[in-house]
């Protein structure tokens, strides 16, 4: 025992000495007069290398571009999304943002309990009163909404001429509508360029799980690869690295999602289907500090530059100037309208 | 007789010889300024309570741990502090209570494990068994080299014990209450082994609590109590009682009856009843018929016994262990199900029975082993003496406190448990006094009949007075009792009737004037079989 | 005597306090290790925390929860059994209530709706603690293995349900309840506004009483106990072991399915995919700190609810992940000092004398 009691004043020393010893304090270097924005990630993250990663760098780019102070929290658990935003509230920002579609009720909720700040969601999802009309978002709420499907019909289409064997694959993460998407999206790409193709599609998992499983996404790629797939279109989140691995591993192509993601797999990434989180964000920052900013809904697709599909120096050689003329003209189409892409399965 | 009596050193030097030892586990000490010598060529008796530091003084022999104080000489050498490994080079061999075998390897593999002949890289198999047959001739310690473990009795296996320290070259051999269990003719023939060593110049330090066993083998005797030494006899010159007394630090009163039972004198005694004459027209409180009870692989452990007990009667069972006794008694109390046959208590039939049921149909029972069935040890005295009969201690589902703290204040007054505290968890007690919490719940209540299985297993000698004094009280007052026990002597001392158990039945049943150690001892071996009822 | 006491007393405290000291200083180097100030940031901690009525609140929130997952792992360890399901009956009972709340109409009082929709919860719960009771009782398959397995089965069934049946679409979660929910604290007290706290914390607080009496002074826990400790001495007690297993399994994940209540009749008002959060994996923690007592697992079921909060409040200063590793540190450096786990990597304790 007597041991014990020396450890445990020593240790109390020890914390007392830390206690105020070293840090630079407190980093708040507010600059006053600027925009303030809070931004609540979702539980996945920085770091997913997807859409928290995008709402992060369009941020970063307005902290570089139009330098508003900005404050960033990631929740541990489901009600830590409403505690941060309301932490956030609560310091009187100028614009939070909440960077998933599980935000919206959130939202909605804290954008009545505080009319003059302005609130942000990514991927806000309306809801529908009893008679199906759709409830628009209150006044102070702009819902940052993106037609992936347009640009997964894009790359669907790449994968179709680019792939060559009749047989093209697609792993989901979770599975869910939103997710069902870009699946939808895809399939018609597909079959818009060739009638006859099929589209293996797999899901990851029916869990949150699901967008963070690099193993299983590895498993489905590999086993769509050698049923004779030559092109997977991910978009699952991190459970992509797996299908990436595979792609290395089996020398066969895959397709990134959210943000450009050649670098996960150079010379195996045939192109990525971009969303654009991040120029959203940026436009939702810059409309508040030009106090430009109105409520609504923003629809992002091909036409607004929302999304769309990577080709550059990177990825030019794996991409035949024909096909990219293809997807080029199939683009045009889909903005003039003249292409109804569907967004169901 | 509790100052150390003069060592006689005229047959040579001392083997071993601890002075001043110190030792001390937390808050408890368990040696203070201990004190062995032990002759060279000697046999040598260590003797002591449960907890009087006999093991932890042989753990420093051994090298397993180190003394806070105190000196170390092996041969003349200072060794204090050493190691295991220093211990065994130095020739020291511990043979522990509790076999330390590989039983899927063959006797031969066993002993030379660690040290295996070898020829051209392989296992010589062939001359491991050459030079353990040697060996087993040499000592006369009987073997077949080339048996495995699995299939040996327990007296071969301890005997692959004892080679297993000799082939590593022990030549000061330590024995850990080596006779626990074996049957008499076993323990015969283990002395002849013993004496045998003695004789090509070996030492042998034996730790034991039944005194008959000292007087029968040592040549010098070492008392511990509670962790100090506080005798050194020659064993020709002192009697059983005066070791008993040094032992518990006071006057044992020594009946006759008590005198065998406690201190195993070898005569064999009578124990009619005198206060509950049993006549024969009374009925049997236990009846069992034809029982049979399966073991784990489907063996029959217990085949085809029948017996009945009267109210007033002992019938004690006597056997080597592991012939079907622990089988025997859980299927009686319900904790073993009863593949054939029936159990009839005060005429009811309880062969289906659970144990609550039979519990309340005034069934009692004392377990073999109470740190794994009698006690729950981190449970307090008070809930350890309402263990089994909680149902009676609740109303409406809740346990009545006030009535669990009662019981527990008079029982404890009435079994004399010490310390007479109802909070403190049954683990601080004393084994001895563990045992009178189990025997104080099973027998301070109603009951009429009573399995008592090893009652006095590990207790010390004033418990074991105290149990059996309870014991012939309940017969007196009319109870039936079925006693099942290790010592011999115990169940000649208590039981009316001795039934001797082999192979999962009952050998012979015999009145007790004519059951002698020597009768039993050729039962208990299965030299012999009457195919008895009970 | 007094001495005695006192090493007990020493025995019981000073490991813990240890303990907390060692992930203090961790916690001391961890934040350094990012250039802050310990001081300001455990300043900071604890005034988003306890400091603050709504971050109080949020503790309580997040402790009643913890409370009924911890409750429900240490009745599973008092009776030797180790239940790693809680997060899956947690969901269960979160599900059922859901689905009680939405069956009942609009129109039923919530003296009436509310029990109903908690004998919902507590019922998921207790079936899904029910199925490792059965398996293990008839054929002897280890709890760990059926629990853990039940929550990959449980959640992705659930799961699958929301995502494709029952929800609200483009969300995960089902629509609002129509009866049974459970009012917060901030319609009593204002100062809550806000916090996700409510009543439901006063189910917990019962729960936890009513658990103590169970285990303590009933004659079904002295049996649970019995078991736990030694279960062949429980059946020389006329214990059936089996039976406590299963009743024990069952009562836990009734306990953890309960603990549903929290946030789907008192805060969301629905069923939200993902809402047990870890709660049910934490509760194993809590449980541990908390010495398998229910006092002791209130008290650490509000310090993990505050760390967890805590750890939101100085976002600004450290990444979350420090925050969880704080956690961790403590859950290991408070395991270690818990006297059957270190007896158990001892071994060697003797029964001692008196």
């Amino acid at each position: 025992m007597r041991k014990l009691l020396i450890v445990a004043v020593a240790l109390l020393v020890v914390h007392a000495a830390l206690l105020f010893a070293g840090g630079r304090g407190v980093t708040e270097s507010a600059r006053p007069g600027a925009t303030d924005v809070g931004i609540v990630l979702d539980v996945g993250g920085r770091g997913d290398k997807s859409f928290n990663d995008g709402a992060y760098a369009g941020a970063d780019s307005a902290t570089r571009i139009l330098g508003p102070n900005i404050r960033f929290i990631e929740p541990g658990e489901g009600s830590d999304r409403e505690a941060g935003l309301r932490l956030l509230a609560a310091e009187e920002m100028d614009l939070v943002i909440g960077v998933g579609f599980i935000f919206s009720d959130d939202i909605t909720n804290l954008a009545k309990e505080y009319p003059a700040i302005s609130f942000a969601c990514v991927d806000y999802a309306l809801s529908v009163d009893d008679k199906g009309n759709v409830i628009p978002p209150p006044p102070n709420v702009a819902a940052l909404k993106f037609r992936e499907e347009e640009g997964s019909f894009l790359v669907g289409a790449l994968a179709a001429l680019v792939g060559k064997s009749k047989k093209v694959g697609f792993v989901g993460g979770m599975d869910i509508p939103l997710i069902h998407k870009f699946e939808a999206g895809y399939r018609a790409g597909v079959k818009h360029v060739c009638p006859d193709c099929t589209v293996v599609a797999q899901y990851a998992g029916v869990t949150p799980e699901a967008f963070k499983n690099p193993g299983k996404g590895k498993e489905l790629a590999l086993s769509q690869y050698q049923s004779g797939v030559n092109v997977i279109f991910h978009a699952s989140g991190s459970t992509g690295q797996g299908v990436f691995e595979a792609a290395r591993a089996t020398r066969k192509l895959a397709i990134g999602v959210d943000a450009d993601q050649a670098d996960e797999a150079p010379g195996f990434v045939l192109t990525s289907m971009v969303k654009g989180v991040d120029a959203a964000v940026f436009d939702a920052i810059q409309r508040v500090q030009n106090k430009t900013f109105a409520g609504g809904i923003y629809s992002f697709g091909l036409k607004e530059g929302g999304v769309g599909y990577i080709y550059d120096e990177k990825n030019k050689h794996l991409i035949p100037d024909d096909v990219h003329a293809r997807v080029e003209q199939l683009e045009q189409e889909i903005i003039a309208g003249r292409i109804k892409v569907p967004s169901t399965r | 007789m509790t100052t150390p009596a003069p060592a006689s050193t005229e047959r040579g030097a001392y083997a071993i010889r601890m002075q001043g030892i110190d030792k001390s586990f937390g808050p408890v000490r368990a040696n203070r300024e201990a004190t062995l010598e032990v002759v060279t060529g000697e046999i040598h008796a260590l003797v002591g309570e449960n907890g009087a530091g006999k093991s932890t003084l042989m753990r420093i022999l051994g090298g397993l741990q180190k003394p806070d104080a105190g000196t170390l000489e092996v041969n003349g050498r200072d060794v204090t502090g050493w190691t295991t490994s220093d211990a065994i080079a130095a020739g020291i061999g511990v043979v522990h209570q509790h076999f330390m075998l590989v039983s899927t390897l063959t006797v031969a593999e066993n002993i030379v494990l660690g040290e295996e002949p070898v020829s051209g890289g392989r296992f010589d198999e062939a001359r491991a068994n050459s030079e353990v047959e040697a060996l087993s001739k040499e000592t006369g310690l009987k073997v077949s080299a080339d048996r495995r473990i699995a299939d040996l009795s327990v007296g071969e296996a301890q005997r692959v014990e004892i080679l297993k320290t000799l082939f590593r070259g022990a030549r000061i051999l330590v024995l850990d209450e080596p006779t626990a269990v074996l049957s008499p003719p076993e323990v015969r023939e283990l002395w002849t082994v013993l004496r045998r060593l003695r004789e090509g110049g070996g030492t042998i330090v034996l730790i034991t609590h039944r005194l008959d066993e000292v007087i029968d083998i040592s040549d010098t005797i070492t008392v511990m109590r509670a962790g100090e030494t506080v005798a050194r006899l020659r064993t020709s010159e002192t009697t059983p009682a005066q070791i008993a007394k040094a032992m518990v630090g006071r006057d044992v009163a020594l009946t006759s009856r008590d005198e065998i039972s406690a201190l195993g004198a070898s005569m064999p005694g009578g124990a009619g009843s005198t206060e509950f004459k049993a006549s024969s027209d009374m009925s049997s409180a236990l009846n069992v018929t034809e029982l049979v009870v399966l073991g784990s692989r489907g063996t029959h452990e217990v085949d085809g016994v029948t017996l009945s007990i009267r109210p007033g009667e002992i019938l004690g069972i006597a056997g080597v262990e592991g012939n079907g006794q622990t089988e025997l008694i859980e299927a009686l109390a319900g904790l073993r199900p009863c593949a054939s046959g029936s159990i009839r208590l005060d005429g009811h039939d309880v062969t289906y029975k659970s144990v609550a049921e039979r519990r309340s149909a005034g069934l009692s029972h004392i377990p073999e082993d109470r740190h794994r069935r009698g006690l729950i040890l981190d449970y307090s005295i008070a809930d350890n003496l309402v263990l089994g009969l909680q149902e009676a201690f609740s109303t409406r589902g809740m346990l009545n406190g006030a009535n669990i703290s009662s019981n527990a204040k008079r029982q404890i007054e009435a079994f004399d448990i010490r310390p007479p505290s109802a909070v403190l968890p049954a683990r601080a007690l004393s084994g001895g006094n563990q045992q009178k919490v189990v025997v104080a719940r099973e027998m301070g209540r109603e009951f009429s009949v009573l399995l008592a299985s090893q009652p006095t297993r590990g207790v010390d000698v004033g418990a074991i007075e105290f149990i059996h004094s309870r014991l012939r009280e309940a017969r007196a007052a009319g109870k039936a009792v079925l006693l099942v026990s290790a010592e011999l002597n115990e169940v000649l001392a208590l039981s009316d009737r001795v039934a001797v158990m082999y192979r999962g039945r009952f050998a012979a049943v015999l009145p007790v004037a004519e059951a002698t150690e020597d009768v039993l001892g050729e039962y208990m071996i299965g030299m012999k079989t009457d195919e008895a009822v009970a | 005597m007094t001495s005695q006491l006192r090493e007990k007393f020493e025995e019981a405290l000073f490991p813990p306090v240890v303990a907390l000291l060692i992930a203090l200083v961790c916690g001391d180097l961890l934040i350094m290790s990012y250039g802050q100030s310990p001081a300001a940031v455990y300043r900071m901690l604890l005034e988003g925390t306890w400091g603050n009525a709504y971050g109080f609140g949020q503790v309580l929130y997040k402790a009643t929860a913890l409370t009924f997952t911890g409750l429900a792992v240490s009745i599973g360890i008092r009776a030797g059994l180790f239940n790693v399901g809680a997060e899956s009956q947690l969901a269960a009972g979160g599900f059922l209530a859901a689905m009680m709340g939405l069956a009942l109409s609009p129109g039923v009082p919530g003296v009436l709706a509310v029990p109903l929709c908690m004998l919902a919860a507590a019922a998921g719960g207790g079936v899904v603690g029910a199925i490792p009771g059965v398996l293990k009782v008839k054929f002897g398959a280890h709890e760990v293995i059926v629990t853990i397995m039940l929550n990959f089965v449980v959640l992705a069934l659930l799961n699958w349900g929301i995502a494709n049946h029952l929800n609200v679409p483009e969300t995960l979660h089902t629509t609002e309840i129509d009866a049974g929910a459970i009012p917060r604290l901030e319609a009593f007290i204002g100062a809550f506004h806000g916090s996700a706290a409510n009543l439901s914390l006063l189910v917990a607080i019962v729960t936890a009483i009513l658990a103590w009496f169970f285990l303590f002074r009933s004659r079904r826990g002295f049996e649970l106990r019995a078991v736990g400790l030694q279960p062949d001495a429980a059946e020389y007690g006329g214990v059936s072991v089996g039976g406590v297993w299963f009743r024990a399994l069952t009562l836990s994940g009734a306990i953890a399915g309960l603990g549903g209540i929290n946030y789907v009749l008192g805060y969301k008002h629905y069923y939200e995919e993902g809402f047990a959060g870890g709660a049910g994996y934490l509760g194993i923690a809590v449980a541990l700190v908390g010495r398998n007592h229910p006092l002791g697992v209130v008290l650490a079921a509000l310090f993990f609810a505050t760390l967890s909060q805590g750890g939101l409040a100085i976002h600004a200063l450290v990444p979350k992940q420090m925050a969880e590793v704080l956690q961790g540190v403590v859950i290991l450096a408070v395991a270690m000092s818990v006297p059957e786990v270190r007896r158990a990597l001892r071994q060697s304790r003797r029964p001692v004398a008196a």
